[in-house]
């Protein structure tokens, strides 16, 4: 079991968070079409290797954080020292999102 | 054998023990302390510290065991917990083994895997069946035909080797416990303890955790010197306020050093897990002889040199009369001396240094002589082994680390790359003296404690190993894994099957899969494969070594069962009212008071009050909340008066129903929001994310109330005449209609809400109320409306109450993939807001029409109630739809039903036939969902 830099809490197991999947942005759902939003749900990047994920505290502060994870080693890291997001707290900020270009169109 | 022979042997005179010694320098026996036990119906006689087999070779015991698969007679051959032939039942326990579990005054010990004796194994009738039990026999065996299978698994378990537990044993007391150190030392010889010792020095919590009964590894049977050592090691563990486990084994190293403890020996407590969350991992486990591979080398009498030494120099145990001794190392020429020194005929030593070999050992059941490589027979009835080493690099593995074959050392040692929060130290690094080995633990624990922010760094010395001779298997074939009876002509046979990688060999041979998983087995299996291939061991590789290191026991790692539970403050009440429990997440609930039925009965005809505390209650405050409500919710918030409630549902991005339950305005910007009992966290976490992530901008504060109110829903054409006798809120149809909430005081207790709904279709209303007043306002619910027949329900009757209304439960009447048109929420659906959660699926959905609806279904026989989850088919492969709720409606007095059905049958009055679980088909008829009041008169009223 690894341990997530939580930015409100420091290092907690991460049996206290819960995934919510890769960072990614919503797409606007005033022009997306069926094949972009079906994207958006489903097709995961699935690096091996360094991501930026989206993880919710539920047993500490229950903020929702992103975090950098090495899918390989299960290393973590705060999001934003990685990739100088402006707010390590909210994903989907569009810095460092791997996924940010795929899904903005 | 009866346990009443077994019994009657017992009570005979305790065995003689010829083969005790007189007391040894180390011996850890207390002989003081005699503890009898009884070993296959026989009464034997050990000492404090014996080990099961420790006490029985002193008896002359050579045979504990018969294999797997041939049944061949296996004796000592490690005197450790790796002992692969000396495993054995203890009372209830199964897969005791026998040369680590200690004695214990009054223990049963019977074999294991004999049937129907030790000493009459019927199952020897392999040995002559032997060719055809070769590699990968299993595949070829058993696979086919199909259905023999039953028939193999009775015979096969009949040969698994395992013992029994007995349905009527006392169930046994396990643990768990959760600790942090800041360097954990797994392995308590000279290097583990040096390392220990050291980083608790520099001020860090130190856990060391040895799989013996005692610190100290080889030293233990060591010279004067070494003992010496040993007692100076010892007293500076004790000094430096280390926790130290004794027969304790670290089982597994996880991410960020996440380490599992299999510890014994506690005061009533079977086996405890420790789940260890470590700075600094020290991997200290020493050295695993290697046993040699020869024809015979599994007849007991084979020994490894250190099995020697641990019995002679622990327990005082001669291991046999007369000995030969294979020796390539310096261990095993002590164990010669050791021989020689406690009077055990030493006929001969052959030096493999110099080229000096066995070709076979021989005898029937135990050891009688062994056969040279030069030809010469020489009668004896122990053979010492020495051959070489294993380093037990599992730890290593299970933090990324691949180790590597040392040609020169004949051994694999760890590789490079190990994560900064794990060392190792000791023998599985490198070969040394005493006083090397404690320098590399020394320094190996100052960095430890230094990594882990404790003192300053520390270079540490490299530990090299020494050269040793690469030995592996003589002229002759013998087995590679004894456990899983393996030999080196199996894996040869694999090699030349085209099964010629490491892991491939593992898995057809089943080589290195038996109990000991490889500790004794992979390095000969690896270097028969090679020989086998003409590959090299580096080449070839070691197998990947997983969790656990050793054998954990089921209940400890179910450890102590505590889950949580919730109960509402009207508890106390159902418990003396005769509920019946439910078990519902982690709420546990009435399911009724005995008599659902009549309890739907009370609510159609008079009131009934229902206990739904678990409803997820969430105060929504701030400007935003219509904003929140409008993204959550399929519908439309935005003209929701105070003093108004409203059903919602909510959908996920998938357009898939999530969750639904009515919200009321309670003021200007004050909101409740009410979900299903099993959706209270979900929708919570949903609506956060919704705030925290997509929309932090808007001003929204939620407060969980669930269990800060008690929730009672009172139901039934009488319920407004019930309700009015306890509160001052004015209860009359116009001043408070349908689908109103209103906030007031009912039995005296202030700052309640009430709001008007009808999940079961009746007048009803359901009051949230401070929880500590839960339980006097449901007893005054009770008490005001005696003369008016209220009765109290259960989630049976809420459920059938629901069904003949035809409302939907959410997980119940939906699944993972219903969308909102497929459950005919249709019209609540809100396409025209500019964007709420799952908007654009629910868009295509209503453009494409969803595929099936719901519907309601009765059975044309209306005595039959089909299971939930019946399919309902077309001809004998087609299927329609299925039933996700059924039951017997009292009110109407036939069974209903809720189901989806392909939206071609969905018109009432379709017949369909529905296919029960006995694979009867029956037909039935497609109703709307609403069986009962479809104008909802009753629930306006």
């Amino acid at each position: 079991m690894f341990r997530i830099p939580c930015p409100y809490c420091g290092p907690r197991d991460a049996t206290e968070f819960r995934h919510q999947g890769e960072s990614r942005n919503r797409p606007d759902p005033r022009t997306v079409t069926r094949g972009q939003w079906r994207a958006y749900l489903y097709e995961k990047d699935n690096v091996a290797g360094w991501t930026r994920e989206n993880w919710y505290h539920g047993v500490g502060c229950r903020r929702f954080i992103s975090v950098e994870r090495n899918t390989v080693t299960n290393e973590t890291r705060p999001a934003a020292a990685a990739a100088g997001a402006v707010d390590p707290v909210l994903p989907g900020a569009e810095a460092g999102a791997p996924d940010a270009d795929s899904t903005r169109r | 054998m009866t346990a009443r022979v077994r019994a009657a042997r017992s009570s005979r005179r305790p065995a003689e023990t010829p083969f005790r010694l007189p007391p040894q320098p180390g011996e850890v026996i207390d002989r003081s302390r005699l503890v009898p036990f009884d070993w296959d119906g026989r009464r034997y006689v050990g000492f404090a510290g014996d080990t099961i087999t420790s006490a029985l070779a002193a008896a002359g015991v050579r045979t504990f065991s018969r294999s797997f698969k041939y049944s061949r007679p296996r004796g000592i051959l490690t005197a450790s917990a790796l002992d692969p032939g000396c495993t054995v039942q203890v009372g209830d326990e199964p897969n005791v083994r026998a040369s680590a579990r200690r004695l214990a005054a009054g223990m049963s010990v019977v074999p294991q895997n004999v049937w129907p004796t030790l000493r009459y194994d019927l199952r020897s009738v392999n040995k002559v069946v032997a060719p055809f039990l070769t590699a990968g026999f299993y595949y070829k065996t058993f696979m086919s035909p199909r259905p023999l299978w039953p028939a193999y698994e009775r015979v096969l378990s009949r040969f698994a080797s395992g013992g029994w537990t007995s349905p009527d044993a006392i169930p046994s007391y396990y643990d768990q416990r959760f600790t942090h150190p800041d360097v954990l030392v797994a392995g308590g010889g000279p290097a583990g303890m040096a390392a220990a010792v050291e980083a608790a020095r520099a001020g860090a919590r130190v856990l060391l955790v040895e799989e013996e009964h005692e610190l100290g590894g080889s030293l233990r049977w060591g010279g004067a010197q070494e003992l010496e050592a040993l007692g100076r090691l010892r007293a500076d563990v004790a000094q430096a306020g280390i926790e130290v486990l004794v027969d304790s084994v670290v089982a597994g190293r996880y991410d960020d050093n996440w380490i599992s403890i299999a510890q014994r020996g506690l005061p009533d407590v079977t086996e405890r897990l420790i789940k260890a969350r470590a700075g600094i991992l020290v991997v200290a486990p020493g050295l695993i002889e290697r046993p040699y591979v020869f024809a015979g080398n599994d007849l007991p009498g084979v020994m490894l040199s250190t099995a020697v030494r641990r019995l002679i120099d622990l327990y005082a145990v001669a291991p046999g009369s007369r000995a030969v001794v294979l020796s390539a190392n310096a261990e095993g020429d002590a164990a010669a001396a050791d021989l020689d020194r406690v009077g055990v005929e030493v006929v001969r030593v052959l030096d493999a240094r110099r080229g000096e070999d066995v070709r076979r050992a021989l005898g029937r059941g135990t050891l009688s002589a062994v056969e040279v490589a030069d030809g010469s027979r020489i009668d004896c009835d122990l053979l010492v082994t020495a051959t070489g080493w294993t380093a037990p690099t599992s730890l290593l593995n299970m933090a990324g680390n691949q180790p590597v074959w040392d040609p020169l050392a004949a051994r694999f040692r760890p590789g490079e790359g190990l994560p900064d929060t794990v060392l190792a130290t000791g023998g599985i690094v490198g070969d040394g003296s005493v006083d090397e080995l404690v320098a590399h633990g020394t320094a190996t624990g100052a960095l430890a404690a230094a990594r882990a922010g404790f003192g300053s760094a520390a270079v540490v010395a490299p530990l090299s190993p020494h050269p040793h001779p690469a030995l592996f298997r003589a002229t002759t074939h013998g087995f590679v894994d004894f456990p899983e009876d393996v030999s080196s002509k199996d894996v040869m046979a694999a090699a030349a099957e085209g099964y010629d990688s490491s892991e491939l060999v593992k898995r057809y041979t089943t080589a290195t899969m038996g109990p000991t998983q490889g500790k004794l087995e992979t390095v000969n299996t690896v270097a028969v494969l090679a020989e086998a291939t003409g590959r090299s061991i580096e080449e070839l590789g070691t197998t990947v070594w997983r969790p656990p290191y050793a054998p954990i026991s089921l209940g400890a790692l179910a450890g102590r069962v505590s889950p949580p539970a919730r109960y509402s403050p009207m508890q106390p009440w159902h418990e003396t009212h005769s509920a019946v429990p439910l078990v519902a997440g982690e709420w546990i609930r009435p399911d009724s008071y005995g008599d659902p039925a009549a309890e739907v009965r009370a609510v159609r005809s008079a009131v009934g009050i229902i206990d739904v505390t678990p409803l997820g209650k969430l105060a929504l405050h701030g400007p935003d909340v219509p904003n929140l409500l409008a993204a959550a919710y399929v519908n439309k918030w935005a003209k929701l008066d105070v003093g108004s409630v409203r059903y919602g549902v909510m959908c996920a991005e998938d357009g898939v129903i999530l969750d639904d339950g009515v919200t009321g305005r309670l003021g200007a910007a004050r909101y409740l929001m009410s979900t299903t009992s099993s959706g209270a966290a979900t929708v919570w976490q949903h609506l956060e994310s919704l705030l925290q992530t997509e929309h932090p901008d808007w001003r929204v504060h939620i407060t969980p109330m669930t269990t800060a109110y008690a929730s009672i829903n009172i139901a039934g054409p009488r319920s407004r005449e019930l309700l009015t006798r306890l509160t001052d809120v004015d209860l009359s149809a116009d001043a408070f209609p349908y689908m109103r909430v209103r906030t007031g005081r009912i039995a005296d207790v202030a700052d309640c809400v009430l709001w008007r709904i009808g999940f079961t279709g009746e007048l009803s209303y359901e009051i949230h109320v401070p929880a500590s007043y839960g339980l006097h306002v449901w007893e005054a619910l009770l008490e005001r409306g005696r003369d008016l027949g209220v009765r109290p329900f259960g989630v049976e009757a809420q459920r059938i109450l629901r069904l003949e209304k035809g409302h939907l439960i959410v997980a119940q009447d939906t699944d993972g993939l219903t969308k909102a048109y497929d459950a005919g929420l249709g019209d609540l659906v809100k396409l025209d807001k500019d964007d709420f959660v799952g908007k654009p699926e629910l868009l295509w959905q209503h453009e494409d029409g969803a595929q099936q609806s719901l519907v309601g279904l009765v059975p044309v026989d209306p005595s039959i109630v089909p299971a939930e989850g019946c399919q309902i088919v077309d001809g004998a492969t087609g299927i329609l739809g299925r039933i996700t709720s059924s039951r017997r409606s009292p009110t109407l007095d036939r069974s209903i039903c809720l189901a989806y059905v392909l939206k071609q049958y969905a018109e009432p009055d379709t017949v369909v036939t529905v296919r029960l679980p006995d694979g009867r088909r029956i037909p039935a008829t497609v109703t709307p969902p609403t069986h009962f009041d479809p104008e909802g008169a009753r629930l306006r009223g």
